[in-house]
């Protein structure tokens, strides 16, 4: 972490941070115990399967969700305890951006008419002329130009893309110090992807902008997060986070390196030599309303030993990678008085 | 860059045509009004009737002579539509006995729908006591019969005053509004572009009426016009009964006179029984096509076909 905020509070922080949904009666721990934080000018990545938590973790640090337990401090504050105006302030310093363009714009509003309403109520434009030219510069920084051929479209005219590049210029309207992106490029060609994420990093260097970037694509979260950290989750627990560099090249937890073993090999040779499945023993995800006793991860771990179902493991230092915390007993504890021989008798059993 | 050419090329090419239906709306505004063919054929029957009962009372003016000797005379190049009861003019009647069945159906369907809006989407919105209090509201103000009521104030005060009456009707007639307003918020609130709004810290009151409101432009607009409809039935309704007094001039009741003069069973005055009804049943045409066309306007989806 070269640029961590040392003394001064994160810009966003989450403290044990839980999430539980009651639905028909089952308490689903849709996130559970989650701590971290993000400085200004830092990016941090999310990755996961789907239905880790990404999101309400996610959704939690944007204040759309109350944690069940926990804390959630903007600057230190506690989102829960703010007064009036800090609250605004927070609603304006920190913006998310949705998942599902489709469904993120409002059908009857035009480019223009999206873009400008932040601006006029939050008094950063106030003549008609200053709010033309601040929506130009902004349909221009996410790459919609020539600006006048979209401000007035709506958004059933535009393609997924340039909603997508519509919702990431709305999210920029008030000049936000912290950014939320919930797969917000997934729907981008790759050469608009590039271009935005570029874009994006430019706000994070040169103005300082704090990055919360959610993706299930580890190639982007090498690519946007590299000088930042990488959080990975795995049914609503951060199972492994560190520098973006450390993480992807050397994964301490299992799950994340069935993870990176799933990334497609584009050499045959390779592709025929890998284990389908990433090592796992089981590609099921286990249902978040019954939960695996212990380490969740522990039915389909490789290195599942006796203990894994029995004790919950803790983020902890990896001893072989001084700089990533790793849940997973195994890889923080490894046992010398039950080597080999105890892994591969909990591994084979079921 | 391919990618980021094409979308370019399309936009530009779009572009003029955008520029030059904003450079001047009234034009806008004709082709989309022509473009139903039934709707306009709708807008041309309101604005047809409107003027007939807004204008045609200037020019013919307000009082109608009768002769009674000349009573239920047949049409003639005189009189088009022959005389009535009291050997008055059936067209000028006609004309002038508009003015107050438009009145009371604009304004009593101005009323429901402004109070269904407001309060159906306020309580859809915030949800919890406020929600829970309408509802018994709408409950309490649906088991009110509106004839009885009316027939009762009727009975107590003078209800001569289209403007009373207007009002009585609006405020009976929000409750099944409010509800269907209320269950589309519940719904719309939900989507994502309102938490986007909540997250741009609008405030409420654009949320609620800048960002949900609108999408339901279209659906409002045509129970208001069916507000309209319903409004001028229950009028006619009263007069026809001879629930509010028989006073003035107006289609619901020249419907009633001709009923207790016994016009039913003359075949000399079938067009002064049938010219108000007439009248009504195309002005409710009129209202009813012309809801086709203003969809179409209000739906941005619709529109760009």
């Amino acid at each position: 972490m070269p640029e961590s905020a040392s003394g001064a509070a994160p810009l966003i922080e989450l403290d044990g941070a839980s999430q539980v949904f009651h639905v028909k009666g089952k308490d689903l721990p849709a996130v559970s115990d989650v701590s971290l934080s993000v400085g200004e000018g830092e990016v941090l990545c999310l990755v996961g399967e789907s239905g880790s938590g990404k999101t309400t973790t996610a959704r939690l640090a944007a204040g759309l969700a109350a944690p069940s337990s926990g804390a959630v401090r903007f600057e230190g504050r506690d989102l829960a305890e703010m007064s009036r105006a800090e609250r605004r302030e927070y609603r304006r310093a920190v913006q998310y951006i949705h998942q599902d363009p489709y469904a993120s714009l409002n059908p009857i509003r035009s480019v223009r008419s999206t873009l400008s309403i932040p601006l006029r109520r939050h008094g950063l434009a106030r003549s008609g002329a200053e709010v033309e030219e601040r929506v130009d510069d902004l349909l221009r920084t996410v790459d919609l130009t020539p600006p006048e051929s979209y401000r007035e479209k709506f958004p059933h005219q535009l393609s997924g893309g340039q909603r997508q590049r519509v919702s990431v210029a709305r999210g920029l309207t008030l000049s936000p110090r912290l950014l939320i992106a919930d797969e917000s490029t997934s729907m981008l060609d790759v050469s608009i992807r590039v271009s935005l994420l570029n874009m994006l990093t430019r706000l994070r260097t040169e103005e300082g902008v704090g990055f919360i970037y959610i993706t299930h694509d580890l190639a982007l979260a090498k690519y946007f997060a590299w000088e930042g950290r990488t959080a990975v989750m795995y049914l609503g627990k951060i199972v492994e986070v560190g520098p973006t560099p450390q993480v992807i090249n050397h994964p301490q937890h299992p799950y994340t390196r069935a993870l990176l073993d799933a990334v497609p090999e584009p050499d045959p040779e390779l592709a025929r030599q890998k284990k389908a499945g990433g090592g796992l023993l089981s590609a099921d995800i286990p249902s978040l309303s019954d939960l695996p006793s212990g380490c969740t991860f522990h039915p389909r771990c490789p290195l599942a030993e006796d203990r894994c179902s029995q004790t919950v493991p803790l983020l902890s230092r990896a001893p072989a990678a001084p700089e990533q915390e790793v849940a997973c007993m195994v890889v923080t504890d490894p046992r010398p008085a039950a080597p080999a021989g105890a892994a591969g008798a909990g591994g084979a059993s079921p | 860059m391919t990618a980021t050419s094409s979308p370019v090329t399309t936009a530009t090419s779009a572009a003029p045509r955008t520029k030059a239906a904003a450079a001047n709306p009234l034009r806008r505004l004709a082709s989309e009004m022509t473009r139903s063919a039934s709707g306009f054929v709708g807008l041309c029957l309101v604005l047809a009737i409107l003027l007939i009962s807004l204008v045609g009372p200037l020019i013919m003016g307000t009082d109608v002579p009768g002769d009674p000797a000349r009573a239920w005379e047949p049409p003639s190049g005189e009189h088009w539509l022959g005389l009535e009861g009291s050997g008055k003019d059936t067209l000028h009647l006609v004309v002038i006995g508009g003015r107050p069945v438009l009145m009371v159906g604009f304004l009593a369907a101005t009323i429901t729908t402004v109070i269904a809006v407001s309060i159906g989407s306020l309580a859809g919105y915030f949800g919890g006591r406020f929600d829970a209090l309408m509802l018994q509201l709408t409950d309490i103000v649906m088991t009110v019969p509106q004839i009885v009521l009316l027939a009762v104030v009727g009975a107590f005060y003078q209800l001569d005053s289209p403007t009373l009456l207007a009002v009585i009707i609006g405020v009976l007639s929000w409750p099944v509004l409010m509800r269907s307003i209320r269950a589309q918020v519940l719904s719309l609130k939900e989507r994502e572009f309102v938490e986007a709004a909540q997250l741009l810290d609008v405030g409420w009151v654009r949320i609620v009426f800048g960002e949900i409101v609108p999408n339901m432009a279209s659906y409002i607009l045509i129970n208001f016009i069916i507000a309209v409809t319903n409004a001028i039935y229950a009028m006619v309704g009263l007069y026809l009964l001879g629930l509010a007094p028989q006073r003035g001039t107006n289609w619901g009741i020249m419907i009633n006179d001709a009923w207790t003069k016994g016009a039913m069973f003359n075949p000399d005055a079938m067009p002064y029984i049938i010219a108000p009804v007439t009248m009504i049943v195309l002005l409710q045409l009129g209202l009813i096509l012309l809801t086709r066309t203003l969809e179409e306007i209000l739906n941005p989806r619709l529109r760009d076909r």
